[in-house]
């Protein structure tokens, strides 16, 4: 992605453009309003490594994410950061041939123990993609409620939720009227706004978002991100970008990954306007600082 | 060297590019062609040569020959032969026959595609695609086989057993003795020889069920068959619709299992359960060997009301199945 | 950090604990319907299939249900009925083959392969007389039809990938409506274009061309797949080097496409070696063997299974048994070569 964050080491908070990432969080910070919405008491990662088949893709890695908190992760093109949060919603072992180690505890429990159901794991811990996918055979309002036909949850006032979502999901307004309407006739930008609604109508307690923008318009990706700083007010999110300005936009906290030809590892975690101003590790600054990545 | 547009002067006309292709080239083409346009004409000749031999059969009979449901040659004392022949209550057989094997076929081709593509254990999967490949390498003569002595016997057996202890109940308290030999067995053969059709397009077309799809099922905490019901039954419906339309040409045309286990008896037999009926190819072998003049003509004209029905399902199945596969609905 | 060696572990899959109820499911339902079976008036093999599948099915939905909640049903039901119905499609094949083995050896003697029916009748027990006569027949069918058909499938398979001339559409459509052909249809096309307008009657070839019918859009469909799945590149690459298409094409695509075309040309044969619908039209069906495939009947194993079939005495049912499991074994045979060199195919 661009680097005129080149510019975040030497300029200040100078008030005419571009501000520096570290300001930009520094901003985000400021306005957020104080958390007091534990949903649950969080999502904590200890430990975790991951294999496919012999490869082992990501090593030892270890984040707390406070309840209500917005977590970003940043790091260059295969360095495990999907990988990652994919393990966090058991969807990792999907893939023929993948293993993994270490403990992902949701509220205090390890979601791999032993008699786990795991498709509540996944009710509480929802997941938007990289490249939008509602479901195409059904209509708009399907779409959103189609979480809780999976899962068979019954739901007191349909309707009421169904707008909730919506609105929550930044998409109320737009789509209000064709809630009969197919969803492929959607934008990029609504439908994945649309899967966010669908990812919320199951009320999770964390949404992992994998890239959620990169697949979207510039004025979409600034919807969403909006979208994602009032959802954190709520939700515990976990965000995987590519996007350092993103990350600095919308995101409390940002772990830095990267892989030196090995497993991927987590090299640095740090409330997010520390880590794009006075990294601790070099390997970071050098890629907030755009000499790679 | 760079030369700026001036303005006012349009977009030049793209070149035309011609190939001259080299002789040998020419040659090539020419053979390559005129193979890919025999298919063509093998198929024309076909219905037409069908059709032309058993014009007779119809400027005679007209319309009768299809709604007909006698089939009587007789020569009487003058030597004199008399023909009064319909193949109508053939067509019914068809339809009859056919039916009994979609109906309980693709239910069952559609379980084993699903089991195929998203229960079976790695390890086994292969064998299992080679079994029901093999299945549909099977001479259908064996099926005729098969189904005379083993899974009549068997269905009797169990229909007699069902009788006498359930016939309490409404459904089965039917009189079994005919049921041997019925057009219902003769389904069931039918079913089992189609099965290996259907599932292979069933399985191709539930395979290419979108990736991204299943994830976002799973991902909202959905049960294997709750994302199977979700994404993969409405993405594959009009494939398995394909499928099953092919197994149903293939039935229309099958010829000795058919035979082999139903009494081929000249009347509209609409009760499925009794033992009588026939289909259109199992008579025209039924007659072949006895016909002669109109008689062989009027079976040829059979021939062709056969070839035209196969040709018609089949070209609507492989339509909606090339659908399904382009488009990734 | 010190990297100690963490070892990588697969917490969902089935633990041995987990799988210890399954197994008490299914040893209940064994012996539940041993029970079962012993004091109703039910019997046999198939009696025991259902009624385990029924048992074990029923108990592990209601363990599911116990155990998970009554969501779990709709999962555990949707999968036993899947499971189930596999089984009702793959128990039949088992059965078929079986059958075939234990009725078709009692048939087989030294005879069945020296001689063939010119002195001996199909009711006659197994023992005198033999299929000798229908073996040469399949050979002469299936030889000629390769001769007809290889080449004019894979020609036609070349037009519609390499050369996509004008009208590929429509004949690709049209190769399919082939594929659709009734055996008997075929048969019927012979008879009323060739024995009826041409000097060839009922014999061999005309056999072979009524197979060669339904054995072209099987040749052309797989080696069209086959042909696909050459990379472009290699196209290009010989095209680039200024080699014509027709050189190209020879020396490149089908070379690599070499194996696939073999399999597809057996698995062609293999279709057609167990017709017999057109064959009763076009073969005449002798009974002594005739090495002249233009001239006079001629026989092949469906012909002679078909004989002994319908006359239906239990020595010719002893023959057509014998018969079809010598054509079942070819069946298998050609089907087992088509697979390894597939297999080998993907290896490479």
């Amino acid at each position: 992605m661009s680097t005129d964050s080149s510019s975040a080491a030497t300029s200040g908070s100078n008030g005419a453009a571009p501000k520096s990432l570290a300001d930009v969080s520094a901003n985000r910070a400021s306005n957020r309003a104080p958390g007091n919405n534990p949903i649950g008491s969080g999502l904590e990662a200890r430990g975790v490594h991951a294999w496919f088949s012999k490869h082992h893709a990501l090593s030892n890695v270890s984040l707390d994410f406070a309840a209500g908190t917005v977590t970003a992760l940043i790091g260059p093109s295969g360095c495990g950061k999907s990988t990652f949060i994919r393990t966090l919603n058991r969807m990792h072992e999907f893939i023929p041939g993948a293993a993994m180690a270490g403990e992902v505890l949701l509220d205090g429990k390890d979601v791999y123990s032993d008699g786990v159901d795991v498709t509540k794991i996944r009710l509480q811990i929802g997941m938007v993609f990289q490249k939008p996918n509602p479901f195409p055979s059904m209509t708009i309002g399907e779409n959103v409620l189609s979480g809780l036909k999976l899962a068979q949850i019954k739901a007191e006032n349909k309707d009421d939720l169904l707008e909730e979502c919506l609105v929550r999901s930044g998409l109320w307004n737009e789509v209000k009227d064709r809630l009969g309407a197919h969803a492929g006739g959607l934008s990029g930008g609504q439908q994945q706004r649309l899967c966010i609604a669908r990812a919320l109508a199951v009320k999770p307690k964390v949404l992992l978002m994998d890239e959620p923008c990169s697949a979207l318009d510039p004025g979409s990706t600034l919807r969403i991100e909006d979208t994602i700083v009032e959802l954190a007010k709520s939700i515990t999110i976990v965000i995987v970008t590519h996007n350092m300005q993103q990350a600095a936009r919308v995101s409390d906290y940002t772990a830095f990954f990267l892989s030196d030809g090995g497993p991927g590892q987590m090299i640095e975690v740090g409330p997010t306007n520390e880590i794009f101003s006075r990294p601790s590790d070099q390997r970071t600054e050098n890629y907030v600082s755009g000499r790679f990545g | 060297m760079s030369s700026a547009v001036l303005p006012g002067s349009a977009t030049p006309k793209a070149r035309e590019i011609t190939t001259n292709p080299r002789t040998s080239d020419k040659v090539f083409r020419g053979v390559v062609t005129s193979f890919g346009f025999s298919a063509l004409v093998l198929l024309t000749l076909i219905g037409i040569f069908l059709a032309v031999r058993g014009f007779q059969t119809f400027s005679t009979e007209g319309f009768h020959f299809v709604t007909g449901f006698n089939w009587d040659v007789s020569t009487d004392e003058a030597g004199k032969i008399t023909y009064n022949m319909g193949i109508g209550a053939m067509l019914v057989g068809t339809v009859l026959v056919s039916t009994v094997a979609l109906v309980v076929g693709v239910p069952l081709s559609v379980s084993v595609a699903l089991f195929l593509t998203f229960y079976a254990p790695a390890k086994i999967r292969t064998l299992l695609i080679s079994i029901v490949d093999l299945m549909a390498s099977f001479p259908s003569v064996l099926f005729g086989l098969w189904g005379f002595f083993v899974l009549m016997p068997m269905a009797t057996y169990w229909a007699k057993l069902i009788y006498k202890y359930l016939n309490w109940i409404p459904i089965f308290d039917a009189p079994q003795p005919y049921f041997e030999r019925s057009p219902f067995i003769a389904g069931l053969v039918l079913a089992i020889m189609i099965i290996p059709i259907v599932t292979s397009v069933s399985r191709e077309v539930f395979a290419q069920t979108p990736l991204d799809r299943i994830q976002a099922a799973y991902a909202l905490g959905a049960t294997k068959w709750g994302m199977i019901r979700a994404v993969v039954l409405p993405f594959g419906s009009s494939g398995v619709v394909g499928g099953a339309m092919l197994g149903l040409g293939r039935a229309f045309g099958e010829t000795v299992a058919v035979y082999t286990i139903l009494n081929l008896v000249f009347r509209p037999n609409w009760h499925v359960l009794f033992g009588a009926g026939g289909n259109i190819a199992s008579l025209i072998i039924l007659k072949w060997g006895e016909a002669t003049g109109l008689e062989t003509k009027a079976l040829l004209a059979a021939g062709f009301v056969l070839f035209l029905m196969t040709l018609v399902v089949n070209m609507a199945a492989n339509f909606i199945v090339g659908r399904t596969l382009k488009s990734g609905k | 950090m010190t990297t100690t060696e963490v070892k990588p572990l697969r917490p969902w899959a089935t633990t041995p604990r987990q799988m210890a109820p399954m197994a008490l499911i299914f040893s209940g339902s064994f012996f539940i319907t041993l029970f079962v079976l012993a004091f109703t008036p039910l019997k046999g093999k198939l009696a025991f299939v259902v009624f385990f599948f029924l048992f074990s099915s029923l108990a592990n939905t209601i363990y599911s249900v116990r155990k998970r909640g009554r969501k779990a049903l709709g999962e555990t039901l949707a999968a036993s009925v899947i499971i189930g119905g596999s089984l009702v499609v793959f128990l039949p094949v088992f059965s078929i083959l079986y059958i075939t083995l234990r009725k078709g050896i009692a048939g087989i003697h030294m005879t069945l392969f020296t001689q063939s029916m010119s002195n001996a009748s199909f009711l006659d027990p197994v023992g005198k007389g033999g299929l000798l006569h229908a073996l040469i027949g399949t050979l002469y069918l299936i030889m000629i039809a390769m001769i007809i058909s290889v080449p004019m499938g894979i020609m036609t398979a070349l037009y519609l990938t390499e050369i996509k001339g004008p009208g590929s559409n429509f004949i690709q459509f049209i190769v399919q409506a082939m594929s659709g052909v009734p055996s008997v249809v075929a048969g019927l096309f012979i008879f009323s274009s060739i024995i009826l307008a041409t000097p060839i009657k009922a014999s061999a070839v005309a056999g072979a061309f009524a197979l060669a019918i339904l054995m072209i859009p099987t040749v052309t469909r797989t080696s069209q797949e086959v042909l696909l799945l050459v990379p472009a590149d290699l196209r290009e690459a010989g095209l680039a080097m200024g080699a014509t298409q027709w050189r190209t094409v020879a020396t490149i695509v089908v070379p690599a496409a070499r194996n696939g075309l073999i399999t597809a040309t057996i698995l062609g044969v293999a279709r057609i070696a167990g017709e017999t619908a057109p064959l009763i039209f076009t073969l005449g069906g002798a009974d002594k063997i005739n090495l002249n495939p233009f001239n006079n009947y001629n026989s092949a194993l469906p012909f002679y299974v078909w004989k002994g079939l319908t006359l239906g005495t239990p020595e010719s049912l002893a023959r057509a048994w014998s018969g079809i499991l010598v054509l079942i074994v070819l069946v298998l045979s050609l089907f087992i070569a088509a697979r390894t060199l597939g297999t080998q195919k993907m290896k490479k």
